[in-house]
């Protein structure tokens, strides 16, 4: 038992430069579980844009294209889906309901999303988090609108606010206004970290009617027809989506459905896991995710190697305490496990220390974290693989102590009592 | 008949380092010291008592010939029984740098037993006496274990390290004492008390000491002088300086 205490002992002794390396091994922990947290959490906010839709119908396209304008409205669709086609979708037995998406115009460059009043109710993010309202509430009125988060924040808009569409999805939208239609801003949502926050929400008969006269794609005037007044009178169902968000009764039933809906033969229309089209997404964009594990990886190397330069370093003042071991009958195997000792205590605490300052740091800036970027860092109880990569560091600091040990050991071997140089 | 076990028996060796160091090579035909006896050996710097007294204490080992320690056989023993042998029956002095920095004085005393259970037995049966026994030694070298004892070894100054570094020679009172210059770093006065309380401890406890010594004037304390050229032959042959 002398070894370790003598290990911990002369530890203490260069208490300056050990504390300088336990540090540098903790700062390199920290950052590699840092990063595999925030690979985790980023993953885990990325796939879980969505959750409790088991399928996004579309115009027969591909399904990351799909998902990308259906779900983060990034491009534009193809074509759109028929009301007929939704009728016919939500007709099928396995369909427990299905939230229309109607996308094409934008709020000084936001995304309109037109859609029914039980999107509130059944678009889920993250773990089946449903969408609260911070103030107001859904669209009672035809010309009602809901603001996502960052929408409000932004534009600086509250309950009761009058904003115009603009036609189309650029930036600039002069002559292409719905001057004539302003909508009352009914209620702003909570914050999600997802596209939510930065859509308009607005409901499908709205966009019917914004749209009356603009078949053409530019709008053609039909005298004093379109003030809101008139709108209202007329027959406003939906006749076309963009797309459809789709819940099922069982989930068992999803890859029929989606076969139905692929070989549906009135119109050509695409059906789409949105978990698995995330995860190909995720797949192509995870490249950075994997740069920045072996980024950190390399640092947690270059601190195991600044403690292994340190330990040698030393060995050559320390000449003299590994002669009077010998002398007092230490044998060389014993300084072997000495400096090993050495070096895998200082990576042991170095890895502890990195843990727990990642955890304290984490609950601490969670908050900011969240209001910053959108990630949700979600703090749980420490996972295995964490608990497998403290312990491969602290195995790979121990591996590299063999090398100052091994030297010590043979110093002892060749030294005997008398230092000889 | 065990009474005339000599403590040190060299016969018919030969060492050299390993052929990276030198083409240095030390032989002796025969060397005793006896039981209890006390020798002092002179010889020129870098004329192979340090490599005579890691043979002695089985840190080396000689390419032929025969180690006898107390009567055992160093040569048939293996590397960490050698080690062992050495913890249990050797106390060893040296020139200076006696002490681990960073432990006490009285760890640093304590240190011998943690590698050896039969000197750990030797100097007391529970830790409080074990303990006890360490600061009496401390105290006969003029140690006062309450305070020099307690502080770090890096501390104290040379004269006191010596001093301490002799406690732990002596605890658990080895059957040899092998000292490798230890005054030499000490000014007049220091010497002579130094001597005084290691001749004291050597009569104590019944061991049998070799010293290391450039200085003629200690000689006297000696029951023997043994002068390096008359038992060893140093190869390849070197400039004797005194």
């Amino acid at each position: 038992m002398i070894i370790p205490r003598l290990a911990w002992k002369s530890i203490m002794n260069r208490r300056f430069t050990t504390i300088l390396t336990i540090l540098s091994i903790a700062v390199s922990t920290s950052l590699l579980l840092g990063v595999e947290k925030i690979r985790k959490s980023a993953r885990a906010s990325f796939i879980n844009t969505i959750s409790g839709t088991d399928l996004v119908v579309g115009a027969r396209t591909g399904g990351v294209q799909l998902l990308l304008y259906s779900v983060f409205h990034i491009g534009d669709a193809t074509a759109n889906v028929t009301w007929k086609t939704v009728i016919d979708i939500k007709k099928r037995r396995e369909v427990k309901w299905v939230v229309p998406i109607a996308l094409g115009d934008s709020h000084r460059g936001y995304r309109v999303v037109g859609t029914s009043k039980e999107y509130f109710k059944k678009f889920k993010y993250r773990r089946n988090i449903p969408l609260t309202f911070t103030t107001g509430n859904k669209f009672s009125d035809l010309f009602d609108t809901v603001l996502g988060a960052d929408v409000a924040r932004s534009l600086n808009y509250k309950i009761g606010d009058k904003i115009v569409l603009a036609h189309g999805t650029g930036p600039v939208s002069i002559g292409k206004d719905h001057g004539d239609t302003p909508f009352r801003v009914s209620g702003i949502l909570e914050y999600t970290g997802t596209p939510v926050d930065r859509a308009v929400h607005v409901s499908m008969e709205a966009i019917e009617a914004i749209h009356i006269g603009w078949e053409t794609g530019a709008f053609s005037d039909q005298g004093n027809k379109k003030s809101p007044e008139n709108l209202r009178k007329l027959d406003l169902r939906p006749k076309a989506v963009t797309a459809l968000y789709v819940g099922l009764k069982s989930r068992m039933s999803t890859f029929s459905l989606q076969r139905w809906i692929n070989t549906y033969l009135q119109e050509p229309i695409t059906a789409i896991l949105p978990g698995v089209i995330f995860g190909q997404l995720w797949s192509m964009i995870g490249n950075v995710e994997k740069a920045l594990l072996i980024i950190s990886t390399m640092v947690v190397f270059t601190a195991i190697l600044g403690m292994i330069i340190s330990i040698l370093a030393s060995l050559n003042e320390r000449r003299r305490e590994m002669a009077i071991l010998r002398a007092v009958g230490a044998q060389p195997i014993q300084l072997f496990i000495l400096f090993s000792a050495e070096a895998t205590t200082i990576a042991f605490l170095g890895a502890l220390i990195g843990f727990f300052s990642l955890y304290g740091v984490l609950f601490l800036i969670q908050p900011f974290i969240e209001n910053l970027t959108g990630l949700y860092m979600e703090i749980t109880a420490p996972e295995w693989n964490e608990m497998i990569l403290m312990i491969t560091i602290v195995g790979a600091a121990m591996l590299a102590g063999i090398v100052p040990a091994f030297r010590a050991y043979r110093t002892s071997l060749s030294d005997g009592l008398m230092i000889r140089d | 008949m065990r009474d005339n076990i000599p403590a040190i028996q060299l016969s018919d060796i030969d060492f050299r380092w390993g052929s990276a160091r030198s083409d240095f090579r030390i032989q002796v035909k025969n060397f005793r010291l006896e039981k209890n006896e006390s020798a002092i050996l002179v010889g020129p710097s870098g004329g192979g008592k340090s490599t005579l007294l890691s043979l002695i204490c089985g840190t080396v080992r000689p390419q032929n010939g025969i180690t006898k320690i107390l009567g055992n056989d160093l040569e048939n023993m293996s590397n960490s029984t050698r080690d062992n042998f050495r913890a249990d029956n050797i106390g060893i002095i040296f020139q200076q740098f006696n002490l681990l920095p960073y432990l006490s004085a009285l760890d640093n005393v304590l240190l011998p037993l943690e590698f050896s259970l039969k000197r750990k037995q030797t100097s007391g049966k529970t830790k409080q006496k074990i303990k006890s026994e360490a600061k009496r030694l401390l105290r006969n070298l003029s140690i006062t274990p309450e305070t020099i004892g307690r502080q770090k070894a890096a501390t104290l100054s040379i004269g006191q390290q010596q001093r301490v570094a002799a406690a732990r020679a002596f605890i658990g009172s080895p059957k040899l004492i092998i000292a490798d210059e230890p005054t030499s770093s000490l000014d007049e006065n220091s010497q002579e008390e130094f001597l005084e309380q290691l001749f004291y401890e050597k009569n104590a406890t019944g061991a049998s000491l070799l010293m290391v010594s450039h200085n003629p004037r200690i000689t006297k304390r000696f029951d023997r002088l043994v002068k390096l050229e008359n038992i060893c032959t140093i190869l390849p042959k070197q400039e004797l300086v005194l």
